[in-house]
């Protein structure tokens, strides 16, 4: 394999590893950030050990979250330092903002949280949970902004031999990234939801802690329900983005091959790239992609044959990560419908088949977060800036396969083992359940 | 404003970051290495990562931002600088992530197998950076075997790991792992208390001398090695910097007999600080010289970014850095008491 080819499957393989604990960060410190601002307003025990317990799986996943971004900073430069070279005048700019604003926030005031229990008064304690849940969203924003351009590049002019920026607000309110960040941040609050209403099902059907796991799930259910919601509606938002500036994209996305006016859909379908169609094509519902894609019956979609293969992105793959990613958001949302009904009932605690569903639907959106990932990123090959660079010209020069190879391999094997580590932790400390005991924390901030 | 009035405020905020770092970074790699001569039992380990706990995420930031910044500032630099000095970096990116992970993970599982594993983790993971970080800042003093064509875009480098390991990248090298072992002794000894507190006094004081002597061996071979003087030639007012740092590490040896650990680890500080001082000052305008053709120096004139960018992350770095230094110091108050035996047992939170 040579170094382009290499340096994709590290990046890939070190970004989708990030992303595991990344959405989880993003949605548990916000319910955590929730829950503490419960227990102040209220001074319910309850609360304080929701934020204690939820807060610890917060804190385990957070670990390898912040370490793995590093990973992501340092691999523009040492993999990819054409591309660097080429955008860092526009691309550079917000991750050293990042840094400076977000990530210092949030590194910051987690320590503060973890360690500041006995040492800052309550009020103090729960700005510091605070800050590091907007920090972190904040720095999901910025990123997210950043890949945006490299999706939909606005604010810039050719000049000098690369890319320059002659519009920042452009690039700061760069609306592909906007949808984009909206659509990421609900499916992170998602994923959190589903992993509290897994755990708490998990002990429900256990009979351990019912008031504790119920009221956890009674509240995840809820964010879960409007979370899943928002997510679609973004999502829809984002595919008319996509339909209007990555035509190549959307047509993958859909395994659309033929230009046509008033296109439809079919359920099911299997796209043959060889002949360039499809297959299997059934379940036809018609004009609906016009309308997702332009709001318009009739809107003309582009398809895959009016542009030169060697611009197309991988359809096969990109077509099945969307119509996986877009099942189970369905799924989530009726899930989560079903457990803001069921959990208002009596009899929500016997009914096992349910809670048994929930607990192994954890992964569901763990899932879908790869597959949107990918349906981004190989979506938009074989370019690295949409339009404007290509990957295969972005890579660096001066490094070696043999070189890559090796360092794949160290994250392979170094990134298998924290990983396997890290969720063997979580669901240790997930099944443990909470701690009976606050009183130590009670007697230092005082009670009520 | 004309570009280069901008270039210059980033070449020095490039070199306030890397301080920064090497300052707040220096101490929990340098208690971490130190580690196994530091602390005795489980408890003083544990005294011991908690004494760093609360703060050593927000100080690796440093580093992410001086990363950031050189992107953002320095296009080509960072790009250039990242890949050529590829495999060495990885190594580095390694052992931070393991660091990173392995204070949080240590104290989670309650077996001497696991403690044992990540106490060794520990040791290796902040030793490793701190060397290498030497090495790569040896080697960026010192040029490195680059031939860049900018009108071209033209360019290529003959280096490898190994050739990095040059005698004089390995004194660097050797000169930050000292500094860094006794600015994190140092911090063992205001930190904690009793025996593991006297024990960083007792290994600050051990390895000053052989600090002493390194660093003069640097300040001697780099006249010989690299360009760094040339700009001191010219300017000797500028010779204030490697004074102070020179001065500053003779009072580390004069506070530490005296007793007074507080004072020393605040010349600690200043030596870390002024012996980067020395490096950037005489890099100027350079960021990564090469050491085989004057005219492929990556200086801040032909890897800059353009006039806009520049001032955009002026106006950020003005408005942010010192609200970052504001709340810094502040959490800094709030942990400033000694971490004790009994506050570690009776705290289900610590490390």
């Amino acid at each position: 394999m040579n170094v382009v080819t290499l340096s994709q499957l590290q990046f890939a393989a070190t970004g989708m590893f990030h992303w595991i604990f990344v959405p989880l960060t993003l949605g548990l410190s916000i319910m955590t950030a929730w829950m503490e601002t419960k227990y102040v307003t209220t001074g319910d025990e309850t609360w304080l050990r929701m934020t204690k317990f939820w807060g610890k799986l917060f804190l385990i996943n957070f670990a390898l979250g912040v370490v793995t971004g590093i990973t992501m900073e340092f691999q523009f430069g040492l993999n990819w330092s054409e591309y660097s070279r080429y955008v860092g005048d526009i691309f550079g700019a917000p991750l050293a903002i990042e840094a400076t604003f977000a990530f210092f926030l949030e590194s910051v005031f987690i320590g503060v949280w973890i360690f500041g229990w006995n040492k800052i008064s309550k009020k103090t304690h729960l700005v510091a949970i605070w800050l590091t849940a907007v920090a972190t969203n904040v720095s999901a924003l910025i990123i997210l902004l950043a890949n945006a351009w490299m999706q939909k590049p606005v604010g810039y002019v050719i000049r000098n031999n690369r890319a320059e920026m002659n519009d920042f607000l452009q690039v700061l309110t760069n609306d592909y990234g906007w949808i984009k960040f909206i659509h990421t941040l609900l499916s992170g609050y998602a994923l959190a939801a589903f992993l509290i209403m897994g755990v708490s099902a998990w002990h429900l059907l256990r009979k351990n802690e019912n008031d504790f796991f119920v009221r956890s799930f009674k509240m995840a259910a809820v964010w879960a329900f409007v979370a899943t919601i928002g997510v679609a509606v973004t999502g829809d938002m984002h595919a008319v983005e996509i339909a209007e500036h990555q035509p190549t994209k959307f047509a993958a996305m859909e395994a659309q091959w033929e230009t046509k006016r008033g296109v439809g859909m079919h359920l099911l379908l299997l796209p043959d790239v060889e002949n360039e169609r499809n297959s299997i094509e059934q379940l036809y519902i018609p004009n609906i992609l016009s309308i997702m894609a332009f709001h318009d019956a009739s809107g003309e979609i582009k398809g895959l044959k009016s542009f030169p293969k060697e611009l197309r992105p991988p359809v096969l793959p990109t077509f099945i990560s969307f119509r996986v990613m877009v099942g189970l958001g369905m799924f989530m949302i009726l899930a989560s419908l079903a457990a803001i009904v069921l959990s208002r009932k009596q009899t929500f605690t016997e009914n096992r088949t349910f809670l048994t569903i929930m607990v192994f639907a954890i992964p569901a959106p763990y899932l879908a977060q790869q597959l949107g990932w990918l349906v981004a990123e190989l979506g938009r090959q074989p370019w690295i800036v949409y339009g404007v660079l290509k990957t295969s010209d972005a890579v660096s020069k001066s490094i070696t396969s043999t070189q890559v190879i090796l360092s794949l391999l160290g994250f392979t094997v170094l990134y298998g083992m924290l990983g396997a580590i890290d969720i063997f932790l979580l669901v240790k400390y997930a099944k443990k359940g909470p701690d009976t005991d606050v009183s130590s924390i009670i007697n230092v901030q005082g009670r009520g | 404003m004309d570009i280069s009035v901008f270039q210059i405020i980033w070449f020095v905020l490039w070199g306030v970051l890397w301080t920064a770092y090497f300052m707040l970074d220096g101490f929990v790699l340098g208690t971490g290495f130190m580690a196994g001569f530091l602390a005795k039992s489980d408890t003083e380990k544990r005294v011991l990562i908690n004494a760093v706990g609360p703060v050593w995420d927000g100080n690796e930031v440093w580093l992410v931002t001086a990363g950031g910044a050189t992107f953002a500032a320095f296009p080509t630099t960072y790009a250039l600088m990242f890949s050529n000095l590829y495999s060495a970096l990885i190594l580095l990116l390694f052992a931070l992530i393991v660091r990173g992970v392995s204070f949080e993970f240590r104290g989670k599982i309650d077996s001497p197998v696991w403690k044992k594993s990540w106490d060794t983790a520990i040791i290796v993971s902040s030793f490793l950076p701190a060397l290498l970080f030497g090495v790569a800042f040896g080697n960026i003093f010192k040029g490195i075997p680059m031939r860049n064509d900018f009108a071209a875009i033209n360019f290529s480098y003959d280096g490898t790991l190994i050739g990095l390991l040059n005698p004089y990248g390995l004194l660097t090298g050797v000169l930050f792992v000292l500094l860094f072992a006794v600015h994190g002794s140092l911090y063992a000894a205001i930190k904690t208390t009793g025996d593991l507190s006297r024990r960083g006094e007792e290994l600050a004081n051990k390895l000053w001398l052989p600090l002493l002597v390194v660093a003069i061996a640097f300040l001697g071979y780099s006249y010989p090695a690299t360009k760094l003087y040339d700009n001191f030639l010219k300017a000797p007012v500028l010779l204030i910097a490697p004074l102070i740092a020179v001065v500053s590490l003779l009072l580390v040896k004069v506070f530490i007999a005296k007793g007074s650990c507080h004072k020393a680890f605040l010349f600690s500080c200043l030596t870390i600080v002024f012996v980067v001082f020395t490096g950037v000052t005489g890099l100027f305008p350079n960021l990564i010289p090469s050491n085989i053709d004057p005219a492929s120096n990556l200086t801040i004139f032909n890897s800059s970014s353009s006039l806009l960018t520049l001032q955009i992350m002026t106006v950020v770095a003005a408005i942010f850095v010192p609200i970052v230094i504001c709340y810094k110091i502040w959490v800094y108050r709030i942990f400033r008491a000694r971490v004790t035996n009994e506050e570690v047992l009776g705290n289900s939170e610590a490390y």
